[in-house]
């Protein structure tokens, strides 16, 4: 009788099948996948668990650490992805943190060494055999090894570690399978812990004995490498790779809004709101908070303040192409490999900022949002370094979003407008970390940085790195530019803002040359900067009047966001600290640029 | 002495005194130490950082480090162990 089988029970009915056993989580076991940065480790990653982590040429983006499972027929893993690591001897966080999760010990750990720089890379892996994690290793970009002419005897470098080698090209995917068979043979290796010396004598001896290195001609690419840290063309690289970027970023950016997104929202969107609108009877409470202010007669949907209406069309359409197109170039340089280079072309002006030339990256990003700018100044080694460099994002690197703004609402009266805007930031960039280099006590660390070789980036993984930024923007930004949107409304029904306007009114017109109604969009560009400057639009403002209102907007205070990560990164007494001097920066900079203007016009 | 700050781009040396402390053990961390050869490819101007090539890696060392790693360029030094 097959149809009568009671193997499953009947849930629910007493004494049909056994209570459930709560079996131990199968995925208990952790792997550890260890190496130094800027060999491939994400890409195992990805490819392992199937879960696309961020991989990127520069240290930093994986900080803490991402976790992923690995299911092989028969068991699972945690595959853990430590942050990238020269040295178990930490000397710097990301180590710290790489160091903690290791001696925390695992069943596995897989540690990746680059082929192309074998003798540093063995550094680690001794460290962590050293410490009786049971191993195996993968020898990764062999092709790349192989192209410069170093040649790795696999089967020696296995006996000499005693422990499994398998050589991997983990973009191409080649040996995964094979490191995934033999993860079961992982053993300690036969190594006890000594000190660096001994252990660098140790590699001596191994690399000696499995290393053939050939002389191989100079290519274009080492060439091209050379050029971009050389003395002179160096800098006329960096300015030419910086210029391209902005002319593309604004081309691209302007381009999506003219001829994609702005007819998109005119064609079929508009519609439907003047249809809402009008059945609405274009005034209500109900027609305040989704349509708005009808300006003129019409939906403005920069000025109406809708949800609907401005909430939408401010991110979707002013802002979204900008983050798309800013993204794009900065994964592009990311992952071919140019960061590195810029900071040795940065350092010797950062370094009197009390910076060194790596603060570039944490910069550049802060450019796009500063919330990973500011998370990514933990490359940075010195708390007195990452207060500088967060603060200085926060006040003088404009956001992506708030960018967009700044030239569309500034860009129509002429760019001049728009470079006023740009020149006052970057100077104030300049002087107050001078200021702040003087006026801290310690001193600028040294910039001490391996320079990765130019990869060609690989289209699906810029895909993949746009679509999580992307995602990540339109998740984090939409609900809050509503949530914006909502409460600036709010505020403004119950007459908070003119009250606040009132009170501010002299500093305003005295210092500012503004008017006291500017104060509320000013204040409110606590929640977003964009939605503020959208605020600023109705207020019949002089181009003049805009650029010292978007200066002050700009430089004051972080958004909702920033502060919070501030407040994480640097504690609650130095946010205090950063936010006092933002607010004077802000105030003596949009005072400045008043009195040059009134000057200017007498 | 020379040392990578001074050192003629380039031209290889091998690695005969480093800075002690922190600096060092981050130089180390990326495989320079002493006995090490290097090339020089560049060092940017206004004090800014030098750059080798550290087996077959660039390297970017910040200008107050890399006056302080002592180098013997290729030659010189078999030279004035002969005269001595």
């Amino acid at each position: 009788m097959s149809g009568c089988r009671d193997s499953k029970g009947c849930p629910g009915c007493p004494g049909s099948s056994l209570p459930p056993v709560d079996p131990k989580d199968p995925c208990d076991d952790r792997i550890l996948l260890i190496g130094n940065p800027n060999v491939g480790k994400s890409v195992f990653f990805t490819r392992l668990t199937g879960v696309h982590a961020m991989s990127s040429n520069y240290p930093g983006t994986t900080v803490g650490f991402s976790e992923g499972r690995l299911r092989l027929p028969h068991r699972c893993f945690r595959l853990i992805d430590v942050p990238g690591a020269y040295t178990l001897d930490p000397t710097n966080e990301a180590e710290e943190v790489a160091r903690r999760i290791i001696d925390e010990g695992a069943e596995v750990a897989l540690i990746v060494v680059d082929a192309t720089a074998l003798e540093r890379n063995l550094f680690l892996a001794l460290q962590t055999l050293e410490r009786g994690v049971p191993s195996v290793i993968a020898l990764n970009m062999v092709d790349e090894a192989r192209h410069k002419g170093i040649f790795v005897d696999v089967a020696a470098l296995e006996r000499e570690l005693g422990v499994p080698v398998v050589p991997t090209v983990a973009v191409s995917g080649q040996g995964m399978r094979e490191i995934v068979n033999r993860l079961g043979e992982a053993r300690p290796g036969p190594f006890e812990p000594t000190d660096p010396d001994g252990r660098w004598r140790r590699i001596g001896k191994i690399v000696h004995a499995v290393q053939r290195v050939e002389h191989r001609h100079h290519t274009l690419r080492d060439r091209l490498e050379d050029l971009s840290v050389d003395r002179h063309w160096g800098g006329v690289i960096g300015a030419l790779v910086l210029a391209f970027s902005l002319w593309s970023i604004r081309w691209v950016g302007e381009g999506l809004i003219d001829t994609l997104l702005d007819p998109l929202y005119e064609t079929f969107w508009m519609p439907l709101l003047e249809r809402l609108s009008g059945s609405l009877g274009g005034e209500g409470l109900l027609h305040y908070f989704l349509i708005g202010n009808l300006i003129d007669g019409a939906i403005d949907p920069e000025q109406s303040f809708g949800l609907l209406s401005t909430g939408l069309y401010v991110p979707l359409v002013m802002v979204l192409p900008y983050i798309v197109a800013f993204y794009a170039m900065l994964s592009f340089l990311e992952d071919l490999g140019y960061l590195p280079r810029l900071a040795v072309v940065f350092d010797s002006l950062l370094h009197r900022l009390g910076l060194h030339g790596y603060a570039i990256v944490p910069t550049l990003l802060g450019v796009g949002c500063n919330v990973p700018g500011i998370l990514a100044t933990r490359v940075l080694e010195s708390p007195r370094e990452r207060f500088i460099a967060a603060t200085l994002i926060s006040v003088a690197v404009p956001c992506a979003s708030l960018q967009a703004m700044i030239v569309g609402s500034l860009g129509p009266w002429g760019i001049r407008y728009v470079a006023f805007v740009y020149l006052t930031l970057i100077l104030s960039w300049v002087l107050l970390g001078r200021i702040l280099h003087k006026a801290l006590p310690g001193y600028s660390p040294e910039l001490i940085v391996e320079i990765p070789p130019y990869r060609v980036p690989s289209l699906k993984g810029l895909g993949v790195k746009l679509w999580f930024r992307v995602k990540d923007f339109l998740v984090e930004a939409i609900p809050l530019v509503l949530g914006g949107v909502l409460l600036v409304d709010l505020l403004y029904m119950a007459g908070v803002i003119p009250a606040m306007a009132a009170f501010l009114s002299p500093l305003f017109r005295g210092l500012l040359g503004l008017p006291p109604e500017a104060a509320g969009p000013i204040l409110l560009g606590f929640l977003r900067k964009d939605v503020a400057v959208g605020l600023l639009l109705p207020l019949g403002l002089t181009p003049r009047q805009m650029v010292v209102a978007v200066v002050t907007l700009a430089m004051t205070f972080p958004c909702i966001a920033t502060f919070i990560v501030l407040w994480k990164e640097l504690g609650g007494k130095k946010t205090a600290a950063s936010i006092a001097i933002m607010i004077a920066t802000a105030l003596v900079a949009g005072g400045l640029l008043n009195l040059l203007f009134s000057l200017a016009e007498a | 002495m020379s040392t990578l700050e001074t050192l003629k781009n380039g031209l290889d040396a091998t690695v005969i005194s480093m800075p002690s402390g922190e600096c060092r053990r981050r130089l180390e961390a990326l495989g320079l130490r002493e006995g090490k050869r290097v090339r020089k490819i560049s060092g940017m101007p206004f004090c800014g950082p030098v750059t080798v090539l550290l087996d077959g890696r660039q390297i970017a060392i910040g200008h107050g480090v890399a006056c302080r790693v002592g180098v013997a360029v290729e030659g010189a030094e078999e030279r004035a162990s002969a005269g001595r």
